[in-house]
């Protein structure tokens, strides 16, 4: 042990690191901790328990909102995974303008989410909007995207697939270009497709890059708010609400308490979700 | 390199490391910081110009004061035109701190409040909404401020908090009623309802003249709350203690057949079919614009519309009018009143007698009078000797009757501290046959209990 103590650095290098993590980590997340046992209101605060989480879970609100948050996320990150693929698949493959449409792709990542969410509900505007006048055009009636409880939340998942894929593609052509192009050689001199390199090549190969982009856009579905808030602000009634709408919503109406205890049942729900589907994801890996 | 210079070599960097974090947190939380010496918002950066110019150049004594209002309407504009006229008269400059309406703006009225980031003064709601932000601790008391003497007891007792009184009056008293377009009531001779039924009966006229008989503007959620609030009159005329009962915990709206009618008349509309295409896609000032060109005969709405058909359609002014939301006897029929918002002044700021000095001159009759030039009245004034003028709106001219009829209750939210923050949701949601009456009126109890224990009141 004494001959460790030699070291060429000292612990006091780490004191910055700890200092960032504790003040803007470690003691946010205590203190909400206790907050979620609260009344507050930002200057008194009474304790009362667990009763914040009873009136959480008791919110007709709150089932809708788990709900939609699971069918947004499983969209998002469903579409993500496989457009995303595709993508850049193809992207990898000799094409023309190939980083023109490159930078096509990953353009809407680039912009605010909020001015794509303003952008999109004029756009869907049931009779005036772009989508539903250019669809009158071809003769189909198209439906109130925002409006019809059905499918208020699958367009604004979509609008968030369009803003997202960027992102995706990045991730997928780097995972594919990684790929040794011994492979693609191998597999030509068996006679095999192009067909056939994608089926037994770049997908089991770009299984690390997949991960990532499960992880992220699952994990980015759970937590998303700026979209849906600036689309329907999860309208109509309580159609489209996410859990964090619902948690800003409490926030909006002074309800520090019990917003605090919605973050942190999002938190351990987010936690449940994503740990386990990170181990299950990174055992079947396969390392170049 | 020995140890001893390692050593010192580890510390300094240590520090400088330190250090260079805490500056960049300095710059970058300032908004979060609530310790009043460090404060870094808009207001404060003038004062300190302020400071300066007053210690070199001591007879111009100008004061610059901050003054948050929302963006809503004209008040913003008949504000700026009393505060050009204050820089002449009282050497104080207004800087404007615009927020938004409605529960962003009240989340953002209660964060500043609780940072210490508040302006000198503040446009905000009377009634409930302002026992929501805690008036003793952040606003000055002006009970005793002889300025106040001509402000009406119905003004005062909103925003009154423990016997003392907070804010002065910015603009006139309005009506939760429906808005109709004389032009198409006439065409379709059709006379003002004076119950609920009639009311559907003239629905089911204009539906078959090919207009749109109920508007409805649901991409603002706010304006679906009308055929509640604005029932109020009718609710309160059949059962009397409800006010009280229901702060009490005692009496609720979906068990109280009287108040639950008044989600049923947000959902009987919607049923019949009598609304607009795209209500949910319709914004305020759409509405207002269908109902002004007539294409539209029926708005619940707040009078103060009034004052924005005016600004967008000035020529269709005189062809609204106003009759209050029906109730199911001809007997019980009377007007629902909004009292104006409140001029607060923050407690906290390092101005106050200047703040106290625009605001007396705010509710005298010379700053009444450039404010009113700027606003037309939506409703009767609250301050004494300042009458509606005689081009006072069509629509104002008929509610006129009732106040002088003594039909006019103030709204729920005057006479109870408790407001549920959900209600425009859930009115969206029974609007638009989402849910039914009965469970919107069920959540909006649950809504109710929230906003009570916040409150912390006796009984819940």
């Amino acid at each position: 042990m004494t001959k460790l103590k030699i070291r060429t650095y000292s612990y006091i290098f780490l004191v910055p690191a700890f200092l960032i993590y504790f003040v803007f980590y470690l003691l946010p997340t205590v203190l909400s901790l206790f907050f979620s046992m609260t009344r507050w209101t930002l200057t008194h605060w009474n304790f009362i328990g667990f009763d914040n989480y009873v009136t959480f879970f008791s919110e007709t609100a709150l089932s809708i909102g788990f709900r939609n948050t699971l069918i947004y996320a499983a969209v998002t990150c469903g579409l993500k995974v496989i457009l995303g693929l595709l993508l850049g698949a193809f992207l990898t493959s000799t094409v023309l303008f190939k980083n023109y449409l490159r930078s096509v792709i990953f353009f809407p990542t680039l912009l605010s989410t909020i001015a794509v969410g303003i952008a999109f509900s004029i756009l869907m505007h049931p009779s005036q909007g772009l989508i539903n006048t250019s669809l009158a055009a071809l003769g189909i009636n198209g439906p109130d995207w925002l409006g019809n409880t059905k499918i208020a939340l699958l367009s604004v998942a979509l609008v968030d697939v369009w803003k997202g894929i960027g992102v995706a593609t990045v991730i997928y052509i780097a995972g594919i270009s990684a790929i040794p192009g011994e492979y693609y050689e191998a597999l030509k001199i068996d006679g095999g497709s192009s067909m056939n390199a994608f089926r037994y090549i770049t997908v089991p190969l770009s299984r690390p890059a997949m991960n990532s982009v499960i992880i992220l856009a699952f994990i980015g579905g759970l937590r998303s708010f700026d979209l849906i808030w600036a689309m329907t602000k999860g309208g109509p009634g309580f159609t489209t609400d996410l859990i964090a709408s619902i948690i800003y919503k409490q926030y909006q109406a002074g309800f520090y308490g019990l917003a605090t205890a919605g973050n942190v049942i999002l938190f351990v729900g987010v936690s449940l979700l994503a740990f386990p589907l990170y181990r299950y994801l990174t055992k079947g890996e396969v390392y170049l | 390199m020995n140890r001893t210079t390692g050593r010192a070599l580890t510390f300094v960097t240590s520090v400088i490391m330190i250090v260079a974090l805490l500056a960049g947190c300095g710059s970058g939380s300032g908004s979060g910081n609530n310790s009043p010496t460090t404060k870094n918002n808009t207001g404060d950066t003038n004062s300190k110009t302020n400071v300066k110019t007053e210690a070199t150049n001591a007879p111009v004594e100008k004061t610059t004061l901050t003054l948050m209002v929302g963006n809503t309407g004209t008040t913003l504009d008949a504000l700026k035109a009393v505060g050009t006229e204050a820089e002449k008269k009282l050497n104080i400059t207004i800087e404007y701190d615009i927020k938004p309406d409605g529960t962003e703006g009240d989340n953002l009225v209660k964060t500043r409040l609780a940072t210490g980031d508040m302006s000198d003064l503040l446009v905000y709601n009377t009634g409930s909404l302002l026992k929501a932000v805690n008036p003793v601790e952040n606003f000055l008391d002006v009970t005793n401020e002889t300025f106040m003497a001509d402000v009406l007891d119905s003004f005062k007792t909103v925003v009154t908090v423990d016997g003392k009184v907070y804010g002065a009056p910015v603009g006139s008293s309005s009506a939760g009623a429906i808005l109709y377009n004389k032009k198409v009531y006439g065409e379709l001779g059709l006379t003002v309802p004076q119950t609920w039924s009639e009311f559907m009966a003239n629905n089911e006229k204009i539906k078959a003249a090919g207009k749109t008989a109920v508007i409805a503007s649901y991409k603002d959620t706010w304006t679906s709350q009308l055929f509640v609030l604005g029932d109020y009159y009718n609710l309160q005329a059949q059962v009397p203690n409800f006010a009280d009962d229901y702060t009490n915990n005692k009496a609720k709206y979906a068990t109280t057949p009287q108040a639950l009618r008044s989600f049923e008349k947000t959902e009987e509309p919607f049923k019949a079919g009598y609304m607009n295409k795209d209500f949910l896609a319709t914004t305020y000032d759409v509405a207002l614009k269908m109902l002004a060109d007539g294409s539209g005969v029926h708005y619940p709405m707040l009078t103060s519309a009034l004052d924005s058909i005016l600004q967008n359609s000035p020529d269709k002014i005189n062809d609204i009018g106003v009759f209050p939301i029906p109730g199911d006897s001809a007997d019980v029929n009377g007007l629902t009143v909004w009292m104006p918002s409140g001029l607060y002044i923050n407690k906290n700021s390092k101005k106050v007698e200047a703040a106290k000095k625009f605001m007396e001159y705010f509710v005298s009759k010379e700053g009444q009078a450039i404010f009113a030039s700027k606003v037309k009245a939506a409703g009767p004034n609250v301050i004494k000797g300042i009458e509606l003028p005689d081009d006072a709106y069509e629509g104002v001219k008929e509610m006129q009757k009732y106040f002088d009829e003594g039909k006019t209750s103030p709204a729920l939210e005057f006479v109870s501290p408790v407001k549920g923050p959900n209600l425009e949701n859930l009115t969206v949601a029974v609007g638009s046959g989402i849910i039914s009456a009965q469970k919107g009126a069920e959540d909006y109890d649950k809504d109710i209990l929230k906003q009570a224990q916040q409150l912390n009141l006796p009984g819940w």
